[in-house]
């Protein structure tokens, strides 16, 4: 078991014909992810990736054609709320959005819609998610994991691989890994994503990277304190980050005291989480 | 992006928001100019992106347009909070009766727009904020739905809002909510918004702040950045689309990936260093930007050592070894540098590495430690 993607889980990738687009559908495709059809407007009845995957002009075309349950969008930042809302008009289940430079305001948008719809969003600025052995969607690279027990959600995307890399060097492995991203307004967060693996028989143990900037650590705080029952281990970046200044991710920056590092540190101890000093620490902190 | 005074308002005003007559000068005799136009009496304001301009001597009341050409001149040759004042606002002079606070910005853990009005207006709101949170009435805006006019009404009930003045009140929230959304704000504020002896509603000073991921759709207001408030260094490397932030240290680092670079800031002070910056390098770690990103850290003086810090995940190991050994031949440098490389093809990209010479690690933490060393000289 896993949670949200399986061997089983059949892609659109929106935005297939793209230098980003076709090289990650390749590397997806060699890992046994079944990227099943590809939209890009204009291209229907073409073929991506050397005649492997066909292209249609809309998600609803593809989704009628080919079963798809899952999209991956890698388009602009100025295209991606039409293409999220084409995702889950077309009865999308699943949406990874790993494009980045995504506007707030169309997110807020996007986002209230998306509550009337019965669908996940993950992201945008995602790295994407990886059930190890079975599937990748995004940008995580295969390589660094191996299937195991423990559940890895993480706001981040090459910490997670940092974690994941650590995780298999002490020979552990992940039943699946999901970067929420590091937007202020983005899809399922780190709640969502800890009752998944609460609820999942594979995941015995939980990873939870965050990063300064919102409170949706503290939050998950209150959430481990009153329902898992499974242990998690965790680690916050940017303890030496600067008030006000935004450090690469629109969603880390501290303002008015507010999203400190101390101040997830803090919540996470009291609610029985161990917080780890740097990542290679994770290891030893987990069974 | 911040935006200045002057620019905020008139954008409001573009809005139907009032705001006081005044034009913006760069020269004391354009500024006196300015004020005869207005009577003589009026506000000379330094137009800076910092707080605290009052405190700091940036804001004088003129009695005459000679005396305003020579606040003028003094605030112009000003530097506040080490930022020099190149323009200077001249407003006319208001008799204030009330003053108001009215912001709008994202509340980002109800993923909405919220509005907030306040009768205690004219301070810093974030103390108000702090010590009487009763007296900010708060109002979320769903985004498909936008602003509503019972909204508006409830914001003036809260604060206690004379009848008289609701209908202005109606105008000046409007105009403000329609700026905030057609610019793509993160902040839009009027603080104070007073309320004249002539009961005149009038946004006297505003402030925006604008979202730099929609930059993109509002070439008008790119063109108006102020690139006084960030370092030479910060400008350089956003023309390189590379992230780059100065800070006080003496380790500079290179790092692909926003929560790595924090990680690995954090690292060299666990062992006790100091970083020199934050650098995002991105995806594709090649020769071209890791030259650009290391002449940026390397302008720094402080800078005793650089840690780089590269995860190969799609990247190659060895492909980002080769792009450090060609950035090194363009910089020549006798500042250790200390490199770790991991995931994909590190040891091919160590190997590489260590023949040429620079002190390598296997993990983020000795990396660390190597770095913090040699940044003392205790090692090279």
């Amino acid at each position: 078991m896993s949670i949200l993607a399986n061997k089983d889980t059949r892609v659109v990738v929106q935005g297939i014909t793209g230098r980003e687009g076709s090289f990650h559908s390749k590397l997806m495709l060699e890992y046994g992810t079944q990227v099943v059809a590809g939209m890009r407007p204009g291209k229907g009845g073409e073929w991506a990736l050397d005649g492997k995957v066909p292209v249609f002009d809309s998600v609803e075309v593809a989704v009628d054609a080919t079963g798809a349950d899952t999209s991956m969008i890698i388009v602009p930042a100025f295209a991606v709320p039409d293409s999220i809302l084409e995702a889950a008009d077309a009865g999308i289940e699943l949406i990874i959005c790993l494009t980045e430079g995504v506007p707030i305001q169309d997110m807020m948008r996007v986002r209230a819609y998306l509550d009337f719809k019965n669908v996940k969003l993950i992201g945008p600025n995602c790295p994407g998610l990886l059930t190890p052995g079975e599937t990748k969607i995004g940008f995580i690279p295969g390589n660094i994991s191996m299937p195991g027990n423990v559940g890895v959600v993480s706001r981040s995307g090459t910490l997670t691989y940092e974690v994941l890399h650590a995780l298999k060097e002490s020979n552990m492995g992940s039943s699946t890994c999901v970067g929420i991203g590091g937007d202020p307004i983005k899809g399922l967060n780190f709640i969502d994503v800890l009752q998944l693996f609460e609820d999942d028989p594979q995941t015995d143990q939980v990873v939870m990277i965050g990063e300064i900037g919102g409170n949706d650590e503290e939050q998950a705080a209150a959430f481990i304190n009153e329902r898992m029952t499974k242990p998690v281990v965790s680690f916050i970046a940017g303890k030496t980050a600067p008030p006000g200044k935004r450090m690469g991710h629109a969603g880390a920056i501290v303002q008015g005291g507010m999203g400190t590092a101390e101040d997830k540190i803090k919540a996470l101890t009291e609610a029985g989480v161990q917080v780890a000093d740097h990542p290679e620490q994770i290891p030893s902190m987990l069974n | 992006m911040k935006l200045h005074e002057y620019i905020s308002k008139e954008l409001f005003a573009s809005y139907g928001v009032p705001i006081p007559k005044g034009k913006v000068a760069a020269t004391p005799k354009r500024a006196r100019k300015i004020a005869e136009e207005l009577g003589g009496r009026c506000i000379v304001k330094a137009q800076v992106l910092v707080g605290g301009r009052g405190k700091a001597g940036g804001i004088k009341l003129a009695k005459s347009a000679a005396e305003a050409g020579q606040f003028a001149t003094e605030i112009l040759a000003m530097q506040i909070k080490g930022l020099p004042v190149r323009k200077v606002l001249i407003d006319e002079a208001v008799d204030i009766e009330t003053e108001i606070y009215l912001g709008i910005t994202n509340d980002r853990a109800a993923r909405q727009p919220v509005i907030m009005a306040s009768a205690a207006g004219g301070v810093d709101i974030e103390e108000v904020a702090a010590k009487t949170p009763e007296k900010i009435i708060r109002a979320h805006v769903n985004p498909l739905i936008g602003l509503q006019a019972y909204q508006i009404r409830n914001l003036a009930v809260g604060i206690e809002l004379d009848r008289a003045q609701w209908k202005a009140f109606q105008v000046v929230t409007q105009g403000l909510w329609d700026a905030y959304k057609n610019s793509d704000a993160t902040l839009a504020e009027i603080n104070p918004l007073v309320i004249t002896k002539e009961n005149e509603l009038l946004a006297v000073d505003g402030k925006m702040l604008i979202d730099d991921n929609a930059l993109f759709r509002h070439a008008k207001l790119e063109e108006k950045r102020d690139k006084d408030i960030e370092e030479q260094s910060e400008i350089e490397a956003r023309e390189n689309e590379l992230t780059y932030i100065k800070l006080d240290g003496e380790i500079g680092c290179m790092v692909n990936g926003a929560g790595l670079a924090m990680a690995t800031m954090d690292i060299i002070k666990l062992n006790g260093g100091e970083p020199a910056n934050f650098l995002d390098i991105g995806g594709g770690a090649d020769a071209k930007k890791v030259a650009a990103a290391l002449r940026i850290i390397l302008q720094d003086q402080n800078v005793k050592a650089v840690l780089f810090n590269i995860f190969g995940g799609i990247t190659r190991g060895d492909e980002v070894a080769k792009g450090i050994l060609v950035a090194m031949e363009e910089i020549q440098t006798d500042v250790p540098m200390i490199v770790r490389l991991a995931g994909t093809n590190a040891r091919e990209g160590q190997a590489l590495l260590a023949d040429a010479d620079m002190i390598t690690a296997g993990t983020l933490a000795g990396a660390a430690k190597k770095a913090v060393a040699a940044a003392r000289g205790e090692s090279k």
